[in-house]
């Protein structure tokens, strides 16, 4: 049996690492008492919440915190017409959030996800640990079999070449989740009690040209590498898909690491995930993504992006025109898609004025 | 999901590197006394062989290799290399193999851990390489495919070789372990991961098992250094072994594990000592590396002992000239699959 820790068991760190250069973004439609369960963790951190739904609804931040908030008249305001782009009624409106923000990484975390405890008993302090992920390079030409050799405690293993023991700079962190895992509708419906308790001590970096599937709810990234990359789709309201905006958004953000050369790490930290979504809505939202998955993988596993692809900007909107030109075929909704791919970088390069031709995503 | 694998499909073989096998055996005892053990000795060890009572096991040495073998061969069966002898003779369709210095370790909760039941585990349940999944092993008990995970993917591939890790001391190269000579790997990693396919993994040898029926030809004992010895540091005759299995394996469409489960690997040797021996093979690897990701096997290839040929041309063409090392590996895995079409394949083992 897993359990979240308590508040009380939460100790802030004694030198909150990169609060000046860090957001906490948090897309939310209910209220965000979660934050008291995370206030030793997060307090030293700037939150930027993204209320979806109704606007005229007051959501309420709990006392102390550092914020800005954004609803869906803000995000109008602020994007005018490009304000098509960002989703309603689906927790992908998360993505504006990275869009304003005016920091280098992003740790971003869903509203129903608390505090874990490491097999010690010990809260976990997953920011922490996304940092750490993050500040260390990645490995994903060849396969470390002892896991992230830049842990303490670890290291390269015998027949690792000594070229590739650099590594390369981490843009992406993906956390876990103990408790309810992150399933799709069809393995919900069949297994409604199955709760991860397993505690896997490992971070890894996922090898160069693996895809995976890429889940919101407890991630960090670096912003000024692959920010552009991290769009989270056409979603919820109005759109015949839902639960595929951070899916969308890793096999997007995977195929520009790779090409960029930059690192996707998975593992640590795991966060205590407490709330199951109700199998039989997420069904329907996900009906289509089952079928267009099939087509979707393919697509991106074969993708090439050209060598004149040197920022990630110039990456998205070339696979936005693959996206066009092969998944149109599968639904119109890709046509959409790849539309409001090109769109979402225009808004960006307008909130984000320096750094947009910078090669390789790095900082100018 | 999983198959049914029979105790008498397997056989657990050990390169004796060490005479006196005694408490390595006792240690290993409630494991693998269920199971028919082929123990090779050393070529090169003078002292007879201790091994105690009560196992189902055959022992082959040096004149049984000799016999079988003959002197036709570049191959040279002493040091690790002698397990590979066992490979060869064995009749089972399912091979599990430990060095002589690793004993069973104990999990985070205190329990002992059965290797050799997480071995099979791992071969009988699928393997997931062309999709990572972010809860690892999916056919793993409390676990399953996580959302996004295509469904067509689902079924997995068959498992061909499962490489379990090492606490205490893990696998690290000479020099890493010179420079942190206290390093002890004390992380018990709860997982057995898919290693994706076209990702390229060393694969130590020091806790290995594999399908002997599907993918036996591609575990060989081809890369000889210079300087090799009787140390794990002193050796690259195992990565390079297990490069070749990743490659045939990701051309077959073959699955290889790795993680779960671990060894507790003895103290035992001077890391520095081994460095100041022998420290080409690290350079090795800047060759080695870049040679296997960029191999192409043909479509004609579709068995094991194909792709070895195919990749050993590709040694003798590519890195032949290079270091005369790799122009032996070449002639020794050309050797190999000779050797196992006329020995390894026959359907009795070589009466000796």
């Amino acid at each position: 049996m897993v359990e979240p820790a308590t508040a009380t068991q939460a100790a802030a760190p004694a030198v909150p690492q990169l609060k000046d250069e860090l957001d906490i973004v948090i897309p939310t439609i209910r209220n965000l008492d979660f934050l008291e369960m995370w206030r030793p963790f997060f307090k030293p951190y700037h939150l930027i919440i993204v209320q979806d739904g109704d606007p005229s609804k007051t959501i309420k931040v709990p006392d102390g915190f550092d914020y800005e908030l954004y609803n869906r008249n803000d995000i109008n305001r602020i994007l005018g017409p490009k304000a098509s782009c960002i989703s309603f009624k689906d927790s992908a409106c998360r993505c504006f959030g990275y869009l304003v923000s005016k920091k280098k990484y992003i740790f971003t975390i869903d509203d129903d996800c608390f505090v874990a405890k490491d097999p010690s008993g010990k809260a976990i302090n997953a920011l922490e640990q996304h940092i750490k992920n993050l500040l260390s390079p990645s490995t994903p030409f060849f396969f470390n079999t002892l896991y992230d050799p830049f842990r303490e405690g670890a290291d390269f293993v015998r027949g690792y070449p000594f070229s590739l023991r650099e590594g390369v700079p981490t843009a992406v962190s993906h956390g876990l989740w103990l408790n309810i895992p992150d399933y799709d509708a069809p393995t919900q419906l069949v297994k409604p009690l199955e709760r991860n308790t397993r505690f896997v001590d490992a971070v890894l970096t996922i090898p160069k040209g693996t895809l995976f599937p890429m889940c919101g709810m407890n991630l960090a990234f670096d912003r000024e590498l692959i920010g552009p990359a991290m769009y989270f789709g056409l979603m919820g309201d109005g759109q015949p898909i839902g639960r595929y905006d951070d899916m969308w958004a890793g096999w997007c953000t995977k195929v520009i690491c790779d090409h960029l050369g930059l690192g996707v790490k998975t593992g640590l930290p795991y966060i205590f995930h407490s709330k199951a979504s109700n199998p039989f809505v997420n069904l329907r939202k996900e009906y289509k993504g089952i079928f267009w998955q099939e087509e979707i993988i393919p697509f991106f596993q074969q993708a090439v992006l050209p060598k004149d692809c040197t920022t990630v900007q110039k990456c998205y909107i070339e696979l936005a025109k693959q996206v066009k030109d092969k998944l149109s075929k599968v639904d119109p909704y890709f046509d959409k898609l790849a539309e409001a791919m090109v769109t979402w970088i225009e808004a960006w390069d307008e909130l984000n004025p320096t750094g947009a031709s910078v090669p390789n995503g790095k900082t100018a | 999901m999983s198959l049914a694998i029979k105790d008498d499909e397997i056989d657990v073989v050990i390169g004796a590197l060490r005479s006196d096998l005694t408490s390595f055996m006792n240690e290993w005892r409630p494991m693998f006394s269920r199971f028919h053990l082929i123990i090779v000795k050393d070529p090169d060890l003078k002292e007879e062989l201790k091994i105690p009572e009560g196992f189902n096991l055959d022992v082959y040495k040096k004149p049984d290799i000799d016999q079988v073998v003959g002197s036709s061969t570049a191959i040279i069966f002493s040091g690790y290399s002698c397990r590979y002898f066992g490979y060869l003779v064995s009749r089972k369709k399912y091979i599990i193999s430990m060095d002589d210095d690793c004993l069973p370790a104990r999990d985070n909760k205190g329990f002992l851990v059965d290797a050799v039941a997480q071995h099979i585990t791992n071969l009988a349940t699928p393997a997931t390489p062309f999709f990572f999944n972010t809860l690892y092993d999916p056919f793993s008990e409390g676990v399953d495919f996580v959302r996004g995970y295509p469904f067509s993917l689902r079924s997995g591939v068959k498992c061909a070789f499962s490489c379990g890790l090492w606490l205490n001391l893990a696998d690290h190269d000479a020099p890493t372990q010179a420079l942190k000579p206290g390093q002890r790997n004390s992380r018990y990693v709860d997982a057995v991961i898919t290693v994706p396919v076209r990702a390229l993994v060393p694969v130590s040898g020091i806790n290995i098992a594999f399908d002997r029926e599907v993918v036996g030809p591609a575990l060989l004992p081809a890369l000889r250094l210079a300087g090799e010895g009787k140390f794990r540091w002193e050796t690259m005759e195992d990565i390079w072994s297990g490069m070749c299995v990743k490659v045939v394996c990701d051309h077959l469409g073959l699955g290889v594990k790795t993680g779960l489960p671990y060894v507790w690997r003895n103290d035992r040797g001077d890391a520095i000592a081994s460095l100041k021996k022998e420290w080409e093979g690290v350079k090795l690897m800047e060759e080695v590396v870049p040679f296997f990701q960029s191999v192409r096997l043909p479509r004609e290839a579709t068995t094991a002992e194909d792709c070895v040929f195919e990749v050993a041309n590709a040694v003798k063409e590519q890195l032949g000239s290079r270091d005369p090392m790799f122009a032996r590996a070449a002639t020794a895995m050309l050797d190999w699959v000779k050797l196992w079409k006329s020995v390894g394949s026959s359907s009795s083992s070589p009466r000796v």
